[in-house]
């Protein structure tokens, strides 16, 4: 039977700014995704627990107010504490190149979506990275 | 893993092979029968239903209530089904928004399913997914429906107790003697009582009540009112889903509800079980035939039974 890409998209922190989560969201949608939206203001904790709840396959992070750098890595530290590292994770917002070239390399976060990216472009790069064979 | 290590380890409050074992009965198939089965005889969980028009305050209400029993020391899962895209298939799964007070609390466990085309308001693997978390040691599971209209009422036949909730302002007396969801109530709440017109909806669906004469099984659904936003109402919410429990246990209308329960699942299994076999070359010929009109329905399927 047929496997549906599940994805959370979440945004860490405290920025107030959901409307590039809700495109993204409602883009996926369309595109055959099941998405859970989790809201705004979420401590890595929470996004881990809810990713490991709902059980998906991509988490989404979108973040603007600039503390990408603590709350990313963060994130991923938990995925790994808690064996979820076949989860692909994709971030989007505002963070410079060299930032995202961190996140990375060092991090784990699969890519990096900055302002002016493409929907469509999101979805193949989901679509073509994501591992849907789970142990 | 095998499907009985992935029972062995949720029931050990593995929450991460509850989770897996919930997307495999999501998925369907042998494998998930077998989970299914491997569960079965230790889910002994209450199963408490909350439907009602979009936007009347289920997510919230659902949020609250979980409170209110974790309060009282009790685990609650929570299954929350919202509806698939009937053209793309996806779905935008948002109930928990409305539940961040929940997170990180280790007595709870929240799972968002998409209806994936099941109409009636739930997914066809909702009541699979709610023995698992009821086979993982969760006493109460709170199964709330997509936001549902006047005919939605599956709920009724998957839960022990059906929360119907409303709001003031849903329109005139003749809407609450319609057949349908307000038929399935075990208990009324009116919620958003903070605003306008509560005493009104609260008569009308008391004067609704009172046309009926007494109820058949003897149980009489309380009309309470709540605000969901603030948890005002929902000890008395709590304590009213207890009652009905009581009056379940002792009154022998557990018996007659669970076979209706049981029948129901049986025909969903049997028609599951069937159309798997059933589909495959000669089905997909079957369908061609009937949608250019060549064959109908009826016969199609004698043959495909039948032989």
């Amino acid at each position: 039977m047929e496997r549906k890409i599940r994805v959370l998209v979440a945004k860490p922190g405290l920025d107030g700014h959901d409307r590039g989560a809700k495109v993204i969201a409602r883009a996926l949608r369309d595109a055959g995704m099941e998405v859970i939206y989790t809201g705004l203001q979420q401590t890595p904790q929470m996004i881990v627990e809810a990713a490991l709840q709902e059980d998906v396959d991509v988490i989404g992070l979108s973040i603007l107010s600039g503390a990408h750098m603590t709350l990313l890595p963060k994130v991923m530290q938990l995925l790994r504490e808690q064996g979820m590292t076949d989860v692909l994770v994709v971030a989007g917002g505002i963070i410079s190149d060299e930032d995202a070239e961190i996140l990375k390399r060092e991090h784990g976060i699969a890519e990096v979506f900055g302002p002016g990216s493409s929907t469509q472009a999101i979805i193949d790069f989901i679509r073509s990275n994501v591992q849907l064979t789970r142990g | 893993m095998s499907e009985h290590e992935l029972v062995t380890r949720l029931r050990n409050g593995e929450r991460r092979a509850l989770a897996r074992a919930i997307s495999l009965v999501e998925q369907g198939g042998p494998a998930a029968r077998a989970v299914v089965a491997a569960a079965y005889p230790y889910a002994q969980a209450h199963r408490v239903g909350i439907t009602g028009p979009p936007g009347a305050g289920k997510s919230t209400l659902v949020t609250s209530l979980a409170q209110e029993w974790r309060r009282r020391g009790v685990p609650v899962g929570i299954v929350a089904v919202d509806p698939s895209s009937p053209f793309s298939g996806g779905a935008v799964l948002g109930d928990r928004i409305r539940m961040q007070a929940l997170g990180g609390d280790p007595g709870v466990f929240i799972r968002s399913m998409a209806s994936r085309g099941r109409m009636g308001g739930l997914a066809r693997a909702t009541a699979d997914a709610v023995t698992l978390i009821a086979a993982a040691g969760f006493p109460i599971v709170i199964i709330e429906t997509v936001g549902a209209g006047q005919d939605e009422v599956d709920i009724a036949q998957t839960a022990d107790t059906t929360i119907v909730v409303e709001v003031p302002g849903m329109g005139d007396d003749v809407q609450s003697i319609k057949a349908g969801m307000l038929e399935i109530a075990d208990i009324f709440v009116v919620n958003k009582a903070d605003r306008p017109g509560v005493d009104q909806t609260v008569r009308q669906l008391r004067t609704m009540l009172q046309l009926g004469g007494a109820p058949a099984d003897g149980w009489s659904p309380p009309v309470l009112t709540a605000v969901a936003t603030t948890g005002e109402g929902c000890a008395q919410i709590v304590d009213a889903v207890e009652q009905h429990r009581q009056y379940l246990a002792n009154d022998g209308a557990q018996a007659s509800r669970m076979r209706a329960l049981a029948e129901r699942e049986l025909a969903a299994a049997v028609q599951e079980l069937i159309l798997e076999r059933l589909r495959g070359q000669r089905w997909e010929e079957l369908v061609k035939e009937i949608a250019s009109r060549r064959r109908d329905p009826y016969a199609a399927a004698s043959e495909l039974l039948d032989g």
